[in-house]
């Protein structure tokens, strides 16, 4: 092998230890330097950190960032979410194919450029949108997608394309980029004036338990959907044995139409790296880490340099505003693009350098979580109510929203309205009210809580968003009058399909399954039973996957079989005869035809 | 009263099935009594005399003929049976499923390691039917009734079931029929 190589890899594996739990770390630098990880390089990185080849091979084969292949040292991942669908992506794919003389997946013939395809990168409110390896580019056209690919050719570098930046912190010197905020409602929790640390002191005159008593009587539940208490979850967590204990952030939004975390990330990041601090204090732990997802790379550099000023500040490291003995620190831990790692136990394991399979539960995170030690995963928005319960009290925070769902919850909104964006709103919102908010018309339908949500229709827009009624983890997507309903549950289900990690049957198969249901009943070829063998084959994958994906991948299918039952009637037909209408005779024997050069005397 | 009428066809199998049939051995004489075989390889009755209340059919679909057939079946008949692991599932021919059909003649008359063919030729006269694009098994063609697996169905189980079928009354096979390790 290169010499060259041999040492770029020895230097990556040494940088970071020679550690296996650093395997994320490793395969992500030399995929950025290396253009891609062959058998070779592979095999160097498994002396060095001293795991057997398939470890890392396991690896290499499941982030969809990473490849064996080399690529260009330019790969454009075009985000194909539905959002993007519907406001032009196609075309944009097209004019991005036809100006680099490839197809999705390809790269040109000197090397240098790839064109892929990912799914939702966070910014449905801009669609759409691409990553040019980790620079944004968002409001595509085709015009835009001909002048990127031009200006590569130029120079080859997505940092100098010319581009307005973005308000913001999407301004500042370490992220230049000209993704837009796009904040259209603030509240009073998330998006408010308030006085930085103020939180982090109140809690550091408390004791522990009285932190945790406090997030509790504030009723706070976990913002990523689930609803999990986040107080339950701390106990528990600092109840448990073991001396060691980590606090993660997951800032891994995977789920389509979700971007509320990319504003806080960009604007709160204080209020988040506070709380997360409250929790480290809450719990026992001095480390925290926090998961990024890979398409958020952008945002990289700039946390790292605020995290470091908050070291400066004394607000993390030893001592935290002069606490004896309550050390804290923070760490980034970057993603490669899979959205199963949203999920808090693939998450946990992605941080521990391994594929992002789910663990089985129990032991729950708060036992064993990272390395086997004690952890709690919480929400982005989660760790920001947190510091701002301790700064203005829990019973100023439960007052606000509706009964069982305290407080305000950011949602981000794309699709077919005038306003696309985040807002924050108190729970019990009506969904008509907030459609009403958004300048959205002639709706259809509207997607709550992203695709492992619900999709629901006209008649249930009196229903409320909150824990009880219409969870939410900030997904609103809505579609009008125009949209087809079934394209819509199609894409959905390409989506899982493709980010089904692949370890249990249900998931893996069922997915599958689902969706060629539905693609035959767009295409005609249902029949009425096919209903009702749909609904029995999406509640079994349900019950029976393993984890989270599997258990909320049926979802469109299922909440569209119940609130849009008319459109499904209309496209399926019995057939008299009892032959199969997916059966296709001239299709199956057209590749005969050809060799033989004759046609079916029966088709 | 007339006798139900039963039919059978033997599509991408290998005749096991039908001899299978042919092991119930002396309660043939009992099963005609209770039944007339229509179109079958059995009595080699090549075209439907009239509407049949069974079929049973061995074999999935590997050509137009196949499915020409068996579509013929599903409309002649009240109830159609797939009979034996290649009608339920593809079985053996069903080998060839990940391998596009073009390579696999090719492999099987021109490349593969021990065929003698000087001139080079697939076999292509008008008589033989055209293989589809991959083996199907039967549902994936018609609708099916009933599922009778094993490689083959035992003499037993096709008696036992036909048996049932015949007198109305609920199949009750008992465990060693339907075990198969």
């Amino acid at each position: 092998m290169n010499k060259d190589i041999e040492k770029i890899v020895k230097q990556v594996c040494e940088s970071n230890g020679q550690n296996k739990t650093k395997m994320m770390n490793i395969v992500t630098s030399l995929q950025e330097r290396l253009g891609g990880l062959s058998g070779d390089v592979m095999d160097l990185i498994a002396k060095q950190t001293k795991v057997h080849r398939v470890e890392v091979e396991s690896i290499v084969s499941f982030y969809s960032f990473l490849s064996k292949t080399p690529k260009g040292k330019i790969v454009i991942r075009l985000c194909n979410d539905i959002v993007d669908k519907m406001q032009g992506g196609e075309a944009v794919r097209k004019a991005f194919c036809d100006e680099l003389g490839v197809k999705i997946g390809g790269t040109t013939p000197d090397g240098n450029m790839t064109l892929e395809e990912t799914p939702c990168i966070g910014m449905c409110d801009q669609a759409p949108a691409a990553l040019v390896n980790d620079v944004v580019f968002t409001y595509l056209s085709t015009d835009k997608a001909r002048e990127i690919v031009r200006e590569l050719k130029k120079h080859g570098d997505p940092k100098k394309i010319p581009h307005r930046l973005g308000d913001g912190n999407n301004a500042h010197d370490l992220v230049r980029s000209m993704v837009h905020n796009g904040i259209r409602k603030k509240g009073p929790v998330i998006f408010s004036d308030y006085e930085a640390e103020s939180g982090l002191k109140k809690a550091l005159a408390m004791s522990p338990v009285e932190v945790i008593r406090e997030v509790k009587i504030a009723r706070l539940r976990g913002r990523g959907g689930a609803g999990f208490p986040t107080g339950m979850k701390w106990e528990f967590t600092r109840g448990a044995e073991g001396t060691q204990k980590f606090v993660i952030c997951n800032a891994d939004e995977g789920e389509p139409g979700t971007f509320k975390d990319r504003v806080i990330l960009t604007e709160k990041y204080d209020l988040l790296f506070e709380g997360m601090t409250i929790g480290g204090y809450a719990i026992g732990s001095d480390t925290g880490i926090l998961y990024l997802r890979g398409e958020y790379l952008y945002l990289k550099a700039f946390l790292e340099e605020m995290l470091e000023d908050r070291r400066k500040k004394g607000l993390l490291g030893k001592d935290i505003l002069h606490k004896k003995g309550f050390h804290f620190d923070i760490h980034i831990q970057i993603g490669a693009g899979a959205y199963i790692c949203g999920e808090e136990t693939s998450l946990i394991s992605s941080c521990e350098g391994l594929r992002g399979d789910p663990k089985t539960r129990p032991p729950f995170p708060a036992q064993k979580g990272y390395l086997g030690c004690p952890t709690t995963v919480n929400n982005v928005e989660t760790f920001c109510c947190v510091a701002r319960i301790m700064d203005r009290g829990a019973t100023w925070f439960a007052e606000i929203g509706s009964k069982g769902s305290p407080s305000t919850k950011l949602l981000s909104v794309s699709g077919d309205c005038s306003g696309p964006g985040v807002y924050e709103f108190p729970f019990g919102i009506k969904v008509r009210d907030l459609l009403k908010e958004v300048g959205a018309e002639d709706v259809q339908a509207v997607l709550i809580g992203g695709p492992s949500g619900q999709i629901i229709g006209p008649s249930d827009f009196e229903r409320t968003i909150c824990y009880d009624d219409l969870p939410t983890g900030g997904s609103i997507v809505i579609f009008n009058q125009e949209r087809n309903i079934l394209e819509v549950v199609k894409e959905y289900m390409d989506f899982f399909v493709e980010e089904s990690c692949g370890y249990c049957t249900p998931c893996r198969v069922g997915n599958v399954l689902l969706r060629n249901g539905i693609e035959n009943i767009i295409e005609g070829k249902g029949e009425p039973k096919d209903l009702d063998y749909l609904k029995e084959l999406g509640e079994s994958v349900k019950v029976t996957s393993r984890c989270g994906l599997g258990q909320t991948s049926p979802n469109p299918v299922l909440t569209t079989l119940k609130n849009f039952r008319g459109v499904y009637e209309k496209l399926v037909k019995k057939d008299e005869k009892g032959f199969q209408p997916t059966f296709d005779a001239k299709r199956a024997v057209g590749d005969a035809e050809k060799v033989a050069g004759r046609a079916s005397v029966h088709y | 009263m007339e006798k139900p009428k039963v039919a059978t066809a033997s599509l991408a199998g290998c005749f096991g099935c039908h001899m299978s049939v042919l092991d119930i051995d002396e309660r043939i004489l009992k099963l005609v009594e209770l039944i007339r075989f229509d179109k079958s390889p059995i009595n080699d009755i090549k075209e439907f005399t009239g509407r049949c209340l069974v079929g049973l059919i061995e074999g999935g679909c590997c050509n137009d003929e196949n499915v020409h057939v068996l579509r013929n079946f599903r409309e002649h008949c009240d109830i159609l049976i797939s009979l034996g692991d290649c009608a339920v599932n593809g079985g053996v021919p069903a080998m060839r499923n990940g391998i596009p059909l073009r390579e696999c003649l090719e492999e099987a008359y021109l490349n593969g390691p021990t065929v003698y063919n000087p001139k080079k030729i697939i076999p292509n006269d008008k008589e033989i039917p055209l293989c589809l694009d991959k083996v199907y098994p039967c549902h994936h063609v018609v609708k099916i009734d009933y599922f009778l697996p094993g490689c083959p169905p035992s003499a037993d189980t096709i008696w036992e079931t036909l048996v049932a079928l015949l007198n109305n009354k609920p199949l009750d096979l008992p465990y060693e029929l339907i075990k198969y390790d």
